[in-house]
């Protein structure tokens, strides 16, 4: 057991009802509870939020940088699935 | 035919990037010496969030007025966090708080100087938030475009939160020079006392900053210590002079071919001496640091050890 | 702005007996100030970053609600006194917070044990008061009683996380536990000023309040291993102006500019 470091967190917050949560940045804890009222102390001082989410920075499992073209730019040349591929006449309302 | 990849080096690569200013994170591959500058940087910059709080937190069970309490708590409490926004941006870099605070606490890394002056009047907390805080606004606001993205995320939540408490130094320096006699030469005393060590922020002169360029090149730094401390001098004579203050220095003299005020040179002996450690505080200011860290193990020893027993309850409930 | 003497002349002038109400709203006041003063001076000497900002949260909802109490109180008694003049300008016996806020921080698990002791008092308190028919004090309740609920979750955890921490945690905590209990029961013991406003209506009976503090304390207590603490004398005093030796050390700092420069704005 590490005797002095507690864990790393990362903070995501919703502010305002209707928005996603999102990453604000990271913070340390010893545990979950904590870690809640932590953020709530460190990320909320200035009424920035409403809702708070906390996860064990150790449990974000991420993409790795060096497959993001293998990763991503499939995506580029699908200009079909975004609806200004499509032409529609003016006298077409509603669409 | 050979793409770009296979004719740049990994270096220019990143080098091409930073050019194109996209910016870098934390998984992205970067040149070691790039991630060791900003190690440095961001550390350094935390560690003077963190030591900064002490001159400040000093005059917090003093302040003359319980408006003028709440708000001085909240500026030093928002240093605890700016510091905590900006350990967490270096930790992305792979080193961890813990390890970031041994190198302060051994004297390997370095803080910002000018929390080794001492704080002896109420003045002081005007001439901090105004001088120092401005000083320190020009620094940081061009790293809000650092090329280190959560470096440049925390700056730009450290800018937002940060303006304020310039607005309240300058607040507390009218509120003395509008008052009475005692007041008025209270800020400027503090005044004779702060102003030289808050040009001396800004770093050693150019040709005496082996670092500059290349931090310029990787656009971790975007001004020139000289560049950001002509920017100040110009800032603040006026302001100065609107307060009815006088700025220690006779050499301050608006040059009209150069829209910019001339003045003196640093005491650079001072500055090395306080940089090496040498200040009238620096003992004080890092054993201040070192004694509620050591106070403190054994409450996170405490709190781990809570969270373990929990954990291994709640293992054997599930 | 007022002439520079007026609020002075008015502090030297004894109050027109503005009745029980003036003298418990600034109890309520110099309790939150004190203990907020105490808890200021962890500000950049806590055991971790996360905490140091989290005390000062308290530490500032504490002075807010201070504020609230002595502008309230200055209105009360009419003398044109201002809320720094009640926090400034009145020596220790005129102090009416109790003993336990003036304690000094000690360690960590003093300062925990402190402020949970509060705590559990405050936020009952506060919560009574929400139907309180002073509409100010009311109205202070109704937005302190959000604040002092999050401070008691915060305390408590801490009580819990000492109590079942380590063996060193757990002896600290009981060497806080063995120095400050004593001064939990003024708390909850009536001054003649607070007799009064129970009998009027304006306050709860306080032992109203100790089955809900006493209820939280077993489960606090247990969550933490230890020990419910047996019966100790009480120490009283403060809420009548009889203090410890620390307040006399806490007023002369909190007080030093208003008593150096008499007068001034800042």
């Amino acid at each position: 057991m590490n005797q002095s470091e507690w864990p790393l967190w990362e903070v995501f917050i919703r502010s305002k009802q209707g928005l996603d949560h999102k990453h604000v940045g990271s913070l340390h804890a010893a545990d979950a509870t904590m870690a809640v009222q932590n953020a709530r102390d460190v990320y909320t001082r200035r009424l920035e939020g409403v809702s708070i989410w906390v996860v064990e920075s150790k449990h974000i499992h991420a993409s790795n940088p060096d497959d993001s073209e293998a990763f991503f730019d499939p995506a580029a040349d699908k200009v079909y699935r975004h609806p200004t591929f499509y032409e529609v006449p003016d006298s077409i309302k509603h669409m | 035919m050979e793409t770009l990849e296979q004719v740049l080096t990994p270096e220019e690569q990143f080098q091409a990037r930073i050019d194109a200013d996209v910016r870098i994170e934390p998984k992205d591959w970067m040149p070691e010496a790039y991630r060791k500058t900003l190690i440095r940087q961001i550390s350094q910059h935390a560690h003077s969030e963190l030591v900064g709080m002490l001159p400040e937190g000093n005059w917090i069970t003093r302040a003359p007025s319980l408006k003028r309490k709440s708000i001085l708590l909240a500026k030093v409490q928002d240093e605890a966090g700016h510091g905590l926004y900006l350990y967490s941006a270096a930790e992305t870099l792979g080193t961890t708080r813990d390890q970031m605070l041994a190198d302060l606490h051994s004297g390997k890394a370095k803080y910002s100087s000018i929390f080794n002056y001492p704080t002896l009047s109420w003045a002081d907390m005007g001439c901090v938030g105004w001088l120092v805080d401005g000083a320190a606004i020009l620094n940081q606001v061009p790293l809000c475009r650092t090329s280190y993205g959560p470096y440049a995320r925390a700056m730009v939540r450290v800018c937002k939160e940060e303006s304020f408490h310039q607005r309240q130094g300058f607040e507390i320096m009218q509120t003395l020079c509008e008052g009475a006699p005692e007041q008025k030469a209270m800020a400027q005393e503090a005044l004779n006392r702060w102003w030289w060590p808050t040009l001396m922020m800004f770093g050693p002169k150019d040709a005496d900053s082996p670092n500059t360029e290349q931090s310029m090149k990787w656009r971790i730094k975007r001004f020139t210590n000289d560049e950001l401390r002509q920017k100040f001098v110009d800032m603040m004579v006026p302001q100065a002079e609107f307060l009815g203050l006088t700025v220690p220095d006779e050499k301050v003299k608006w040059n009209e071919e150069r829209q910019a005020y001339d003045f003196g040179e640093v005491n650079w002996d001072e500055f090395w001496a306080v940089v090496k450690g040498n200040g009238l505080c620096n003992q004080e200011r890092l054993q201040a640091r070192v004694s509620a860290h050591e106070e403190g193990a054994w409450v996170r020893e405490a709190a781990n050890a809570h969270a373990a027993k929990r954990a291994a309850r709640e293992a054997v409930a599930a | 702005m007022l002439p520079q003497n007026d609020s002075r002349v008015a502090a030297a002038t004894p109050a027109a007996a503005p009745g029980p109400l003036f003298p418990f709203v600034l109890q309520l006041a110099d309790t939150s100030l004190i203990l907020a003063h105490r808890l200021s001076e962890w500000c950049g000497h806590g055991p971790v970053l996360e905490q140091d900002l989290a005390m000062a949260n308290i530490a500032l909802d504490l002075l807010g609600e201070a504020r609230s109490y002595y502008q309230y109180a200055a209105e009360l008694e009419g003398q044109g006194r201002t809320e720094d003049d009640l926090a400034y300008l009145r020596s220790a016996v005129e102090y009416r917070n109790p003993l336990l806020v003036e304690q000094p921080n000690n360690d960590f698990a003093h300062t925990i044990l402190r402020q949970f002791l509060f705590d559990n008092f405050h936020y009952h308190l506060l919560k009574a008061l929400l139907t309180c028919p002073d509409t100010q004090l009311a109205a202070i309740a109704e937005k302190s009683v959000k604040e002092a609920s999050y401070h008691l979750k915060w305390s408590s955890e801490w009580v819990i996380r000492l109590g079942d921490g380590t063996p060193e945690s757990r002896q600290r905590l009981e060497k806080a536990i063995a120095t400050l209990w004593r001064f939990g029961e003024e708390l909850t013991t009536a001054t003649p000023s607070e007799k009064a406003l129970q009998e009027l209506g304006v306050l709860p009976d306080y032992a109203t309040l100790l089955p809900a503090m006493q209820a939280h304390t077993a489960y606090v207590f247990a969550e933490a291993t230890l020990p419910l603490p047996g019966p100790v004398f009480g120490q009283q005093g403060g809420k009548t102006g009889r203090h410890t030796e620390h307040l006399g050390y806490l007023l002369s700092e909190l007080q030093y500019m208003q008593r150096t420069y008499p007068g001034l704005t800042w």
